[in-house]
């Protein structure tokens, strides 16, 4: 890997353990600053992977929407009370073309109840789209394709 | 004849009292696969736009016992249980996919798109061994067939001989509510699962309870997108085991009646940073933004706003069960008419916005009751011994649910002991 390669991936690897530690550490209002202004978000069952378009079980398609979607669980939503916590690995960049990047991760997430007990709760990959956005690179896309796509009780907090 | 005791100790008969073991036993979660399941019920398996060609196939589940749904070569629809008649082998293991033949991998036992056996490997025998005698019967060894009915497209199945004829068993008030969601040929656009660690029957009491449809979805009051007051018409079976439920809002109505429903886009948010996900039309001209219909034992049918599904729930054990969401919409629609249903789709299933919060009320209530099974849940909103076709906004159809339940399980003309 050249030195500029390897800086690139070691900005996209901050990126999603960025992303990964807002969702754990409860801010969910500054999850969707990770995404540019119209980035999308989806997180499909992999049963519906092969459909055109396949259907998600959430689907953001601005960081508005995502905004809305923070701002439901906080007023509105009643979700089981847990800390999540999003193990992100094995990712790599696909293809990288004009300062965009393909980017594939896998990603794991712990539930931990008031109790002190933790259950795997989803296992999954992301596929993403990672673009330079004022200086930062930002999600222009992360589909979280959901290989436990039968859904423990409920999803609340974004994967 | 045998006496049997009552499995259950109700307390009252008329559904305003449910103990709480009834959540809970393995022993009252066996005779509903009995008395219930495989009792006289037609139980949804499928859509028929899942399989649309022969050889087209799904598996599904009839209480807990796995079944396969499979279109034959004349376009005939058939059930049978997916379990190898030779040594007890799932046989199908794909979900869906399209066969001639549903092959057991242990010992390739080969069956058709009817479940009937069409291939028994060394049947006459290899390296000495006779095989099978003279008089082995394929016949007699196909795969354990259920009787299928569909209406409009909703495809049912039933194990037991004497269940009545499905129209009948739906009855007029839910034949039209499927009728008016089905009237088009529908499209699935993909599937949603949950796995709820509670008792399928406290999802059968969800679906039939307008009471906390405000309260409980906190989405509905904090963007406006249901209120307790909106007009609401029902309907029920003769036997009172169905129910199905109709919300009318004012935006959508006022749009339908304004004659221009095309053009019309309905933005019944104010308050969400991004509106376009209440985008979308009416699909019907009656003014209903909200219809559910939950047929007994294991349907829901719903239509909240463009959101079209049905829900399957599938018990899997006494403290839980997986809710499996077809979602679909219409052959007919149009790129635009299909993205806005694949938007509004954040409404429902296990990330809805507006039913998140079902299956945690579920697993509350499955996390409480561990212990004085013989206590009750209380459920006397609305007029106990108001009829309910009088009552659509209280626990009736709850109510109505649980007497009929009680029949199910515990006939009131089995025999007293003497």
């Amino acid at each position: 890997m050249s030195g500029a390669a390897d800086q690139v991936y070691r900005d996209v690897e901050a990126l999603e353990y960025r992303y990964a530690r807002l969702l754990d550490d409860d801010r969910l209002e500054d999850w969707p600053g990770l995404f540019v202004e119209h980035g999308i978000y989806k997180v499909i069952p992999r049963e519906n992977c092969q459909r055109r378009p396949p259907l998600a079980v959430m689907f953001c398609d601005s960081r508005a929407m995502m905004q809305d979607r923070v701002r439901s669980l906080r007023q509105a939503n009643v979700y089981n009370l847990h800390y999540p916590r999003h193990v992100v690995s094995n990712i790599e960049i696909l293809s990288a073309v004009d300062g965009t990047f393909e980017v594939a991760a896998c990603y794991t997430v712990y539930q931990t109840d008031l109790e002190g007990q933790t259950r795997l709760f989803s296992v999954g990959q992301y596929r993403d789209i990672v673009v330079q956005d004022g200086g930062e690179l930002r999600f222009r896309e992360k589909i979280a394709v959901c290989d436990t796509f039968s859904i423990p009780n409920l999803l609340a907090i974004p994967l | 004849m045998v006496h049997q005791a009552p499995l259950i100790a109700w307390p009252v008969r008329d559904g305003s009292r449910v103990p709480f073991d009834v959540f809970t036993r393995a022993d009252v979660f066996a005779r509903e696969q009995e008395a219930i399941f495989r009792g006289p019920v037609w139980n949804y398996v499928a859509l028929e736009a899942e399989l649309p060609q022969p050889g087209d196939f799904k598996t599904s589940f009839v209480g807990d016992t796995p079944i396969v749904v499979s279109r034959a070569e004349d376009g005939s629809l058939h059930a049978f249980v997916n379990r190898c008649a030779h040594r007890g082998a799932t046989v199908q293991r794909q979900a869906s996919g399209n066969t001639r033949q549903h092959r057991c991998v242990y010992h390739q036992w080969c069956y058709n798109m009817r479940g009937e056996l069409i291939g028994v490997p060394y049947r006459r025998g290899a390296g000495g061994t006779r095989g099978y005698a003279a008089d082995f019967d394929a016949k007699d060894h196909g795969l354990a067939k259920l009787r299928v009915a569909s209406r409009k497209g909703l495809v049912f199945a039933t194990f037991h001989p004497a269940t009545i004829g499905l129209e009948d068993y739906l009855d007029a008030p839910l034949l039209a509510a499927i009728d008016r969601l089905f009237a088009r040929p529908v499209k699935v656009l993909g599937h949603m699962r949950q796995r709820v660690r509670g008792n399928w029957k406290l999802y059968a009491e969800n679906t039939r309870d307008p009471y906390h449809a405000a309260l409980l979805h906190g989405f509905h009051a904090t963007f406006g997108t249901y209120r307790t007051n909106q007009k609401r018409t029902g309907g029920s079976d003769r036997a009172r085991a169905h129910t199905t439920g109709a919300t009318y809002g004012d935006d959508w109505r006022t749009a339908a009646q304004s004659g221009d429903v095309g053009q019309d886009k309905i933005v019944a948010s104010y308050s969400l940073a991004d509106p376009s996900l209440m985008e979308g039309r009416p699909d019907f001209d009656d003014g209903v933004t909200v219809a559910i219909t939950s047929i007994f034992p294991s349907l829901v049918i719903q239509q909240i706003m463009n959101t079209l599904a049905t829900r399957h729930i599938r018990p899997k054990a006494a403290d839980e069960f997986e809710l499996y969401w077809t979602y679909f919409g219409y052959a007919g629609d149009d790129e635009q008419t299909t993205a806005a249903r694949l938007k509004q789709a954040n409404l429902v299933g296990p990330a809805g916005l507006i039913s998140m919060e079902d299956s945690e009320a579920i697993e509350l209530i499955q996390r409480a009751i561990v212990r004085d099974g013989g206590e009750n849940s209380f459920l006397e909103f609305g007029e106990v011994q108001a009829d309910l076709d009088k009552d659509r906004q209280g626990e009736a159809s709850i109510r109505a649910f649980w007497r009929y339940y009680a029949t199910m399980m515990d006939p009131p003309s089995a025999p007293k002991e003497t």
